[in-house]
């Protein structure tokens, strides 16, 4: 999680090295995007309301379709922010990967960054 | 064959006999995980493998012998079954536990399983073996009748059973004169009683069957060999030259006597609880066993029980024991409903008849009830709607809810009467996907201080499948709290104290365009909070419905409106289960030029999808992947297609029949009115989806009173009914106005739009709006009719504004690179294909891989290693 002012390009770490993701400014708040890594796996980035940065697993456990970048953002009563798998609605923890709505279920949780171009 | 039980160490299990119940035995033995533990060997009799035996009448209206198939291709040496077609057994010798075919090939078990079902029962009378008598049991009995029925003019079935009218309905399909013959005073004297029978007879009667009762054959009258008409009891004659004798059937026990097997007084292999013999290796399941409760069960279901039995026997699995079965049925006959459910002859001692009928229209129910008002079961013909909730019901004890007579009036009349959660007993299944109970769900909320429908769900796991249970599961969620004392919270959601139609007037009065402000200073969410994916959509939806008023954009997809919308709507196609997307151009009243249906031909070959034709008139395409969307969409917006907001919370679409243009029986021109209303609330957001229909005559070909909004025509004009439904809660429309011109029917369609727009709840169609607004029908009848609120105007405006605002969302989204930036399969590989996406063919067209779904290592490894999607940094 990373609080940003200025104007910036995304990346994630993957391995020991860092992947491009996209500008700062192309994440919409409350909307998450999909990211191809080297590996070939897949990453959901997110930007919430507070301008703080996410990255998860693509991955629904669920239904195994790589679907959470296209979810919704919400928050809980309590301020953990999660996003809404589209397709049967479980939600995920944003910062642990924590699911929220079945506790023997967690996702991957990536580390991102904020870097200078 | 083989001969030698010796081939193998592994223990032999010989089925003799492979019907629906054989059939159900190998598929739980396969499933149990222990088919590879033993070897098993099926002695069929008949020269097929195992088939739908109750649905053997499709075979007449188109189904193939093959359709009828119970397994699959190749499920027989999956599991490694041997497989005898055409070997029926002769003898079983248990001393040396052996079984002999008629062939003469003998075969070792170590343990038997009987599965032979039955006969028909053929009355001894004069003649029933000649040329032209038939009984109706395999699909060789069916291919004979119908070879022979080419060359009859009458036929003549005796029973007016259960089978005996699906023969006659046969028989009329095959274009005979049918006469149905029954010794009983009634029809399906088993299910039904008097009254019933006679509202089943007249029915089966106005479809030109004729109904013999209370007589039985004497004789079969032959000529040369051949039937020729047949003599009854009552000294009458009927001419015939086909007869079916469809009497009832009798448990197949020959081979069972013949080894010294007990078997009943009146027929059956005695089985204990657990579908054992008198002899410990060997089983009886289905139509042969005689149960221990003194019955032979000549339905499915409990056959398959005992199967299921007898496979967890075989697999050391715990195993219910088979006791007796509940024999409540429904079924529909010749087209005719009918049920019967627990004491439906009201056998209990000082039970109590409860009966409405209508000979007109061939309607019959009866409740049979306790003194006190307790259900105990009952009979429904022609009308079986209730069945569902009453089954349940049935003997639990309780006192119905409502009174008995307001159940079995016909809609309509007086205040309509649904029950509500109460009337359900603990053990009704709630959730079927997860077979949780009423009672599951309240202990989750007496016992696990469950408060809210998420905690249910996560506690029981109801809901959590197709969710098609939810709205029933917050009613009874509701209902427990509200008993338990608990003030129950009616805001929409964690972060709204309000319902969606409260948030709906606070948007339209203070005017607020968007989420985040209507979150800050109307939620009660923390500071700076998100929302969540049930306020999101919904907000979306409401601002979208009153975007002109607002001034706000008219595209779901500008500004904050795009982050609020659910990944439907987001991309402009629906979501599947394996991330891709389908596409569904709009069709206005299903018409469409060929030179259209070309076009979506050629898009959907170019672009490799699935196509399938909807239930409401149009077509889908399936398959498409994220960055496709844009390049099938330019195609067909360049054809002249536009978005059919299958995707929306919306008008889906406006069904119509082909009308007094073409049709001999229309009134109306029902294709341009069904075109007309789809085209004026084309992209109308509300609060759930919105399907129309518009029918040219009183036959109702579309269909129009399954809808929320439908429209009859008659010689006068157009008839309006609204809050109708399909799905899993059924409810024909209402009549709410008749005999409308086109003006009046399409100012009262937008009051009535607008008005449920306005005061629905999130997710909650016009059916259960209808039934949930006090005053119900007559109340919203009031309002969009009289104008008792004085707001019709405002209704208008709202969808006049709507009207002159809409633009197609598709041919916007285009036009703007903004909009576009979204469909690409990955932010920073956009050329790459999602290698997730994956298709594999099924009957020459595709489906989803799901194999490749499975685990993530399966989709890596089906990735080419050498050429990596990505070059590290």
């Amino acid at each position: 999680m990373t609080t940003v002012a200025t104007t910036t390009r995304v990346e994630l770490l993957t391995g020991r090295s860092w992947t491009t993701v996209c500008d700062w400014e192309r994440l919409v708040p409350g909307r998450g995007v999909a990211v191809l890594l080297p590996d070939g796996t897949q990453a959901a980035v997110f930007r919430d309301h507070a301008d703080r940065l996410y990255a998860v697993a693509n991955r629904d456990p669920f239904t195994g379709a790589y679907v959470l970048s296209r979810g919704l953002v919400g928050s809980t009563a309590d301020g953990r922010v999660y996003v809404a798998s589209p397709l049967l609605k479980q939600r995920f923890d944003l910062a642990t990967g924590e699911c929220l709505d079945d506790e023997t279920v967690r996702i991957p949780v990536h580390t991102a960054r904020l870097g200078d171009v | 064959m083989t001969t030698s039980p010796m081939t193998t160490s592994k223990p032999t299990v010989v089925l003799v006999g492979y019907g629906m119940v054989g059939h159900r035995f190998l598929e739980a033995l396969a499933d149990s995980g222990a088919a590879d533990r033993y070897r098993v060997v099926v002695l069929a009799e008949e020269p097929r493998h195992a088939y739908d035996r109750v649905a053997l009448t499709s075979y007449f209206s188109g189904r193939s012998a093959d359709d009828l198939l119970l397994a699959e291709e190749g499920f027989a040496d999956r599991h490694g079954f041997e497989v005898h077609l055409s070997s029926p057994v002769a003898s079983i010798d248990r001393d040396a536990k052996t079984v002999t075919t008629a062939a003469g090939h003998t075969v070792g078990y170590d343990t038997l399983v009987l599965a032979t079902g039955s006969y028909p029962f053929v009355p001894p009378v004069d003649g029933k073996d000649a040329e032209g008598c038939f009984v109706y049991r395999t699909i060789e009995d069916l291919e004979a009748i119908e070879a022979y029925a080419a060359t009859a003019n009458v036929g003549a079935v005796v029973g007016g059973g259960l089978l005996g009218l699906e023969a006659a309905g046969a028989l009329k399909g095959l274009g005979l004169e049918t006469h149905v013959v029954e010794f009983a005073p009634r029809l399906m004297p088993v299910q039904v009683d008097e009254g019933g029978g006679e509202a089943l007879r007249r029915t089966i009667e106005e479809m030109g069957v004729v109904v013999h009762t209370g007589v039985g054959t004497k004789t079969v009258v032959v000529e040369d060999g051949k039937a020729r008409g047949m003599t009854f009891t009552d000294g009458s004659e009927l001419e015939t030259d086909l007869v079916i004798f469809s009497a009832g059937v009798r448990p197949r026990d020959q081979l069972a006597r013949d080894c010294g097997l007990d078997v009943g007084e009146r027929g059956g292999i005695a089985v204990d609880d657990f579908c054992k013999t008198s002899d410990e290796n060997v089983f009886a399941i289905g139509e042969c066993a005689l149960a221990v409760d003194g019955r032979v069960y000549g339905l499915v279901a409990p056959g398959y029980e005992m199967a299921q039995a007898v496979a967890q026997q075989l697999a050391d699995e715990a195993c219910k024991p088979f006791t007796g079965a509940d024999l409540s049925t429904k079924l529909k006959l010749l087209g005719v409903d009918v049920a019967s459910f627990g004491d439906a002859f009201g056998t209990t001692e000082g039970s109590l008849d409860v009966v409405y009928s209508d000979s007109r229209s061939g309607i019959y129910k009866k409740l049979v009830v306790t003194a006190d008002g307790a259900l105990l079961g009952g009979i429904l013909v022609g009308d079986a709607e209730a069945y569902s909730s009453l089954r349940p019901l049935a003997g639990t004890g309780n006192p119905l809810p409502v009174p008995a007579e307001s159940l079995v009036l016909p809609a309509g009349s007086g205040a309509p009467v649904s029950l509500g959660s109460s009337a359900l007993p603990d053990d009704a299944v709630v959730c079927n996907c997860h077979n949780v109970t009423k009672g599951q769900v309240r202990s989750a909320v007496t016992e696990h201080s469950c408060t809210t429908v998420p905690e249910v769900k996560k506690c029981t796991k109801a809901g959590t499948g197709c969710g098609s249970c939810i709205k029933l599961l917050s009613t009874i969620v509701t209902d427990e709290l509200e008993a338990s004392g608990v003030e129950v919270d009616k805001g929409l959601c964690p972060c709204f104290a309000h319902t969606r139609a409260e948030l709906y007037e606070i948007v339209r009065v203070k005017r607020i365009a968007t989420h985040r402000q209507l979150l800050a200073e109307h939620g009660r969410a923390p500071e700076g909070a998100e929302g969540c994916e049930v306020c999101k959509p919904t907000v979306g939806s409401i601002i979208a419905s009153l975007a002109p008023e607002l001034e706000a954009s008219g595209h779901i997809l500008d500004g904050e409106q795009a982050a609020l919308q659910d990944t439907n709507d987001h991309f402009l196609a629906n979501l599947q289960k394996n991330g891709s997307y389908s596409v569904v151009p709009r069709i206005p009243g299903g018409e469409i030029t060929p030179e259209k249906l070309i076009v979506i031909g050629e898009v959907a070959r170019d672009f490799g999808l699935y196509t399938k034709i909807t239930g409401g008139q149009r077509i889908d395409l399936f398959g498409a992947s994220v960055d496709q969307l844009p390049q099938i969409w330019s195609r067909l917006v360049a054809a002249g297609f536009e978005s059919g907001h299958a995707y929306g919370k919306s008008l889906r679409t406006v069904k119509s029949c082909v009308g007094s243009t073409w049709c001999r029986y229309g009134v109306q021109d029902s294709v341009a009115m069904a075109i007309h209303l789809e085209l004026r609330y084309r992209g109308l957001r509300s609060p759930h989806k919105l399907k129309s229909a518009v029918s040219g005559c009183a036959r109702e070909c579309a269909e129009a009173r399954g809808k929320d909004f439908g429209v009859i025509a008659t010689s006068n004009g157009w008839n309006l009914y609204v809050g109708g439904n399909g799905g899993a809660t059924p409810r024909h429309a209402d009549l709410l106005a008749q005999d409308l011109d086109d003006e009046q029917l399409i100012r009262l369609i937008d009051r009535f739009l607008m008005f449920y727009i306005r005061t629905a709840d999130r997710l909650e169609r016009t059916s259960t709006w209808l039934e949930r607004i006090e005053g119900g029908l007559d109340h919203v009848r009031d309002v969009v009719v009289n104008d008792s609120l004085g707001i019709c105007a405002d209704l208008e405006a709202l969808m006049a504004n709507h009207v002159a605002d809409y633009q197609d969302e598709w041919a916007a989204t285009l036009a703007d690179p903004d909009r576009m930036r979204r469909f690409v399969s990955f932010v920073n590989a956009p050329g790459v294909p999602d290698p997730s996406i994956r298709f594999t063919p099924e009957r020459d067209q595709i489906k989803p891989d799901l194999v490749l779904l499975a685990t993530e290592e399966e989709l890596l490894a089906a990735l080419d290693p050498d050429n990596a999607l990505l070059e590290t940094r």
